[in-house]
């Protein structure tokens, strides 16, 4: 029983950052129906840029809310330059756009700090820790989580530019009606995915070492994470990831072995769009023809 | 000074030309319509107004030229669109939705007045504030659609067909409030109907467009009087 309350916390711990990925996933959908296959990538990187910072000496609060600053203005500059050109393009030519910039950014990051995993500090103090039940990180990432959570929904619910976003997002042409400028609110939302990207990545770092491929696995859990709370609902987004990382450790605990863990993911994301492609709340949408 | 001009609008979909060549003006605090048959272009010249289609010719507002401006920027003048199936955002709120309305406005305390205001004079929206747009019945979701509007404190309105879909009760309580607002607020507006009877009792002036072009023009008493305007849109 002890062994397996440890599994669901850490479970809890981990898919914590997979609910912030799909959270990020899910803003740039929501905002564009299109599914961003570099929002990992984009995390990642930004994961190099707090490394950077920590080792030039900066401490490390200071360097995590300058990577996230750096993240939000990378977001807005790729949607702005790469994104802006091919909006109204067929879907395909999108998801070229997006692998071909998940493939780039990997590629550079490799090439400007190499391939080598290196380690990544976490800011965390002991006194957190929940004994042999959860690692001090472990704590500290759920709780920086729900913090992020807790700022998005404040911005969408009670300010006026979280309104107008979701105005933009749903109703462009009413939205150009009352004065709002749509095509930057998509940039914005693009920067907030970024943002969100990159402390999940920051978040992450310590417990699966920074390579440039290391949100690869994390991304693929993200996207089932979406999938199973409804690819249109950010709640359930997070909701997913809490509950494909609970999932993910304790079959990989108990069931199939860590060898299939991946596997658990992928059989996730068949499962809903082959059973409720809606999710568990997302909306379905019907269209009369 | 007219308060709108446009000279020698044209406005195409692709390689369709659907108006062609509009001269119409406006003056300040009046009461405008366009009447037409469905097809006319009625619509495609409030679009073209507020640069929502590309355009070819003139169109000034208050003296400065907006033709070819993005709607975005238009709107910020005070020119506020109640367009063509409502717009209403409709995953939001009641409230969420006539926000929006005031969004380019920068007097925080006089748009929570202003809410009021519309309340006062919508009172139905008020009971229904926390629900969700979408969940408003057709009359309803148009009384936001001008209240939505009206919070932008506009100097100019466009209204597209306000009355379309709406029972003949609801659309006298409706028209009755624009005249209002007309009236004791100075809101200028120009207004899009097939019903032109409901319409022309409503306005100052009136143009009629046949097919992209403006072919009558005059008073409301006018054209009202008009015999082929009679037969043909008013059916006595």
């Amino acid at each position: 029983m002890d062994a397996f309350l440890h599994q669901v916390l850490a479970g809890l711990a981990t898919g914590g950052i997979y609910a912030s990925l799909a959270l990020a996933l899910v803003m740039i959908y929501q905002a564009t129906h299109h599914v961003n296959f570099a929002q990992g990538a984009m995390g990642m990187c930004c994961t190099y840029v707090a490394w950077s910072l920590i080792n030039a000496g900066m401490p490390y609060w200071a360097a995590f809310v300058l990577t996230v600053l750096i993240a939000f203005v990378f977001g807005v500059l790729i949607e702005r330059l790469v994104i802006r050109p091919v909006e109204n393009s067929p879907i395909l030519a999108v998801v070229v756009v997006f692998i071909a910039l998940l493939v780039i950014i990997t590629s550079i990051t490799g090439w400007i700090y190499s391939y080598t995993i290196k380690t990544f500090p976490s800011p965390f103090p002991d006194q957190i820790g929940l004994g042999r039940y959860m690692s001090p990180h472990q704590v500290g990432a759920i709780g920086v989580t729900l913090v992020v959570l807790l700022l998005l929904y404040l911005f969408f619910r009670f300010t006026p530019l979280g309104l107008a976003m979701r105005a933009a997002a749903q109703n462009p042409e009413s939205s150009r009606l009352v004065g709002i400028r749509v095509g930057w609110m998509l940039a914005l939302g693009w920067g907030l995915a970024a943002a969100i990207g990159s402390v999940a990545g920051i978040m992450i770092a310590p417990s699966v070492y920074l390579d440039p491929n290391m949100m690869a696995g994390v991304l693929l859990y993200a996207f089932a994470a979406a999938l199973v709370g409804g690819i249109d609902n950010p709640a359930g987004a997070v909701f997913g990831g809490f509950l494909v990382g609970v999932l993910e450790n304790v079959l990989g605990a108990y069931v199939i072995g860590n060898e299939l863990k991946l596997a658990v993911a992928l059989v996730l994301i068949v499962g809903v769009l082959v059973v409720r492609p809606s999710g568990f709340f997302g909306k379905v949408h019907v269209t009369r023809v | 000074m007219a308060l709108l001009q446009a000279a020698g609008l044209r406005a195409s979909y692709g390689i369709t030309r659907v108006l062609h060549g509009l001269d119409f003006s406006m003056a300040e605090g009046t009461i405008t319509t366009l009447l037409g048959a469905n097809g006319a272009g009625k619509t495609t010249t409030l679009r073209a107004l507020c640069g929502m289609v590309r355009t070819e010719g003139e169109v000034s507002f208050a003296g400065q030229r907006i033709d070819g401006r993005a709607t975005e920027d238009i709107v910020r003048l005070g020119i506020a669109h109640v367009p063509d199936g409502r717009g209403t955002f409709t995953m939001l709120t009641t409230e969420e939705n006539l926000r929006l309305g005031a969004y380019t406005r920068k007097d925080r305390d006089a748009v929570e007045s202003d809410l009021e205001r519309i309340y006062g004079y919508f009172p139905r929206l008020r009971e229904r504030r926390a629900q969700q747009a979408g969940t408003l019945s057709g009359g309803e979701q148009q009384m936001l659609a001008v209240s939505r509007a009206l919070m932008l404190r506009p100097k100019l309105m466009l209204l597209d067909e306000p009355s379309f879909g709406l029972a003949p009760l609801i659309v006298k309580e409706l028209f009755g409030i624009l005249k209002a607002v007309n009236e004791k607020e100075r809101v200028s507006m120009l207004v899009v109907e097939q019903n032109a009877a409901m319409a022309l009792d409503l306005a100052d002036n009136a143009y009629l467009i046949e097919t992209g072009r403006i072919v009558l023009s005059g008073s409301a008493r006018d054209i009202k009087s008009d015999e082929a305007v009679r037969r043909s849109y008013l059916g006595y």
